[in-house]
């Protein structure tokens, strides 16, 4: 237990390190990499809660898709670096305002929690052979069919509004036909003139 | 395994062992464990670039490396020492940091997702449930290095290997999750020892046949994935001379070397796991063969049987690269989203559709 | 279930680790002069004329969303399929239902043309 305990705080330490850094960083790419170390961690403290599947789906989605979007954007956007530090400062009230909310939030679901009684017991070991997937499968397309279907209707959405931001079609580009070329048959192309070599006088 | 460790060492040595503690104990042979697996794969990596170009070197009526050693077999490490003697250049425009770090993320995820791997029913590092959840989330991380690597070069020709790399992994990636998602139809379990025992029972019980068209789709975007040829555009040294690697040099381009074939060697065991059966033997079952004791070997899984399908891959990689010429970009990205996607997601339809009637392995549906 | 996890983290660190030794023995046994010309990137031979990282067509982007959306559609798959026993017929339709859905934007997309490389 206390070597769980170890881990725990090394990985909430550096969670905590890499989401200041996150913030602080100078270099935009440097703050999506820690950015992504942030997730890791979190994914770890997660995995600690025994929340498998969506420990390692934090890591796939979120990691895997989402930070490789930021990087897209932040490499190829030409980030003003001193006008992102001066909105660092302009910004800081607004944010802190923000991070003061959610702690509030945070305790009084604490609050709620301990009132029922069953946050400090920590948590139960799942048995051996639990799968936590299996778990979350057998619940979600039967009893919570409603939110799933709405999750698709959501991405469904997503699709469209990407689209429709960001499709333009470029005038002027020359494209290959590919069925034009290989349709082309050479009666099309050459005539072949029959004709004497030489003008007779 | 304990029996077998103490007939090996005197005796003194395993009271001494057995008088540690349990934790300290679990974490030697978890190291020890690691260790091994991790130099058997990169012995495996550093010969294959051997087989490589001794295969493509058959095929192009060469005779390939045949100086080092005999028949060149210590080509290999010479490669290593050389590489290692090399200067490492990091570019003066360059985000020195970045460009030290990326060949790392992209060599940790290739190593790391061995973890999971069995080798044979005992062999594995970390028995977990989620092993084929874990399997994707690290390959998709994978690509951190390659895109890292080419915005911290800061040059022309590694930005745009970079991109095109990032943009191909990106849509092969999602065939492969489709694919995979097939297997587990067919598996009902995320752990790959238990995907391999759903396929125990000799080779008409490998997904190999009732999943053709997701392996098919599995293993080229495994090719992609690795951009190895032909759909090496990332590389496409005719056109953007190495893509995202193009400013490095020495040990680190060592890295990024062991990086793609510890990838590709990844992609060839996981193939074999997935459709051909992992570590089981193709004759599990014929129960005859017992009788001719000469034979009789043939019907035991294990080890051998992994690293024979994984060099039937490996060998594929290279045949691929010695008989076609490179994919155009454009015809890259309609392979993987127009191809490959409808492919599997109409193939999960037909699993669907087959588990609703009861036909074939996906029969255990109630209700 | 921690104790299955704990050699997945010890085998990053090893990894890392090895990597981190290569480079290493890279940078202290590969030496060699370094001078202007050979630490300027690479511009086929003459000078670069600007900074090297440029904007890049929206395409890029528009895939990076799309990877995400079919990703996440990966990850609500994932416990289904190993749920198949289990959630029965009702699981099978609202599984085909839900690909139903996403298959209509999949077929925007591609009426869009937002999956064409020209």
């Amino acid at each position: 237990m206390l070597f769980h305990s170890i881990l725990f705080y090394v990985f909430a330490a550096i969670m905590f390190g890499a989401a200041l850094g996150v913030v602080f960083s100078r270099n935009p790419v440097h703050s999506v990499m820690l950015l992504v170390l942030t997730f890791f961690n979190a994914a770890v403290l997660w995995l600690m809660a025994e929340a498998e599947f969506l420990a390692i789906v934090l890591v796939l989605v979120y990691v895997g898709a989402v930070m490789v979007l930021f990087l897209f954007v932040v490499m190829m956007l030409d980030v003003n670096v001193e006008a992102a530090k001066r909105g660092l400062t302009r910004y800081a009230p607004f944010g802190i305002a923000i991070a003061l909310l959610m702690v509030v939030e945070l305790m009084q679901l604490i609050w709620l929690r301990s009132q029922v009684g069953d946050t400090v017991g920590g948590f139960v070991p799942n048995p051996e052979g639990y799968s936590n997937t299996k778990a979350l499968g057998s619940v979600l397309y039967t009893e919570h069919v409603y939110a799933f279907e709405i999750a698709a209707v959501i991405l469904l959405l997503a699709i469209i509004a990407a689209i429709t931001l960001t499709m333009r079609k470029r005038p002027g580009l020359k494209v290959q036909n590919i069925a034009k070329q290989v349709g082309v048959r050479a009666k099309d192309r050459i005539r072949v003139v029959k004709m004497d070599a030489e003008k007779k006088s | 395994m304990a029996d077998f460790f103490a007939g090996l060492v005197p005796g003194f040595v395993w009271d001494i062992w057995n008088s540690l503690p349990p934790l300290v104990q679990y974490l030697t042979v978890t190291v020890w464990k690691i260790l091994f697996l991790t130099i058997g794969v990169i012995l495996i990596v550093a010969f294959s670039t051997y087989f490589e170009r001794k295969v493509i070197g058959s095929m192009q009526a060469r005779v390939g490396p045949n100086r080092v050693g005999p028949l060149g077999l210590l080509q290999p490490f010479a490669d290593v020492i050389k590489l290692l003697i090399k200067e490492v250049i990091v570019p003066s425009q360059s985000s020195k940091f970045l460009f030290v770090v990326a060949p790392l993320l992209s060599l940790t995820p290739a190593l790391a997702t061995w973890a999971v791997i069995p080798l044979n029913n005992w062999y594995v590092i970390a028995d977990i449930n989620a092993g084929l959840l874990y399997v994707l989330a690290l390959t998709s991380v994978g690509v951190y290095g390659v895109i890292l690597a080419g915005w911290a070069t800061n040059s022309k020709y590694a930005l745009l290997g970079a991109m095109r790399s990032a943009a191909q992994i990106v849509a092969y990636e999602i065939a492969m999750g489709f694919a995979l998602v097939g297997v587990l139809m067919a598996s009902g379990s995320l752990n790959l020892g238990a995907i391999v025992e759903a396929q125990s029972g000799g080779f008409s019980q490998w997904f190999l046949l009732p999943l053709l068209p997701l392996f098919v789709v599995y293993w080229i975007s495994g090719v992609a994935e690795t951009n190895r040829a032909p759909f090496d555009v990332a590389e496409g040294e005719s056109e953007i001379v190495a893509g995202f690697h193009v400013e490095y040099s020495g040990v680190a381009f060592a890295v990024f070397f062991l990086a793609e074939y510890a990838n590709m060697v990844l992609i060839s065991t996981l193939t074999a796991i997935f459709f051909l059966g992992g570590w089981a033997s193709p004759f599990e079952g014929w129960t005859f063969l017992n009788d001719i004791s000469w034979l009789a070997w043939l019907t035991v899984g294990g080890l051998p049987w992994l690293f024979a399908k994984m060099c039937l891959f490996m060998y594929t990689f290279f045949w691929l690269r010695a008989t076609f010429p490179r994919y155009r970009y454009d015809q890259i990205m309609r392979l993987g989203w127009k191809v490959f996607i409808p492919v599997t997601i109409v193939w999960i339809a037909v699993e669907g559709a087959m588990a609703w009637f009861h036909i074939g392995p996906w029969s255990g549906l109630s209700a | 279930m921690l104790q299955e996890y704990l050699p997945i983290l010890i085998f990053l660190a090893i990894a890392a680790g090895i990597g981190m030794l290569l480079l290493a023995l890279g940078f202290l046994i590969g030496r060699g002069q370094k001078d202007a010309e050979k630490l300027s990137p690479y511009e086929c031979g003459f000078e670069a004329f600007d900074d090297s990282r440029m904007k890049f067509d929206v395409r890029y982007y528009l895939v990076a969303i799309l990877f995400i959306i079919f990703d996440l559609e990966i990850a609500f798959l994932f416990p289904w399929a190993v749920s198949l026993d289990t959630v029965g017929k009702f699981g099978l339709i609202s599984m085909g239902l839900f690909l139903a859905i996403l298959v209509v934007g999949f077929i925007y997309e591609w009426k869009k043309g937002a999956l064409e490389w020209d």
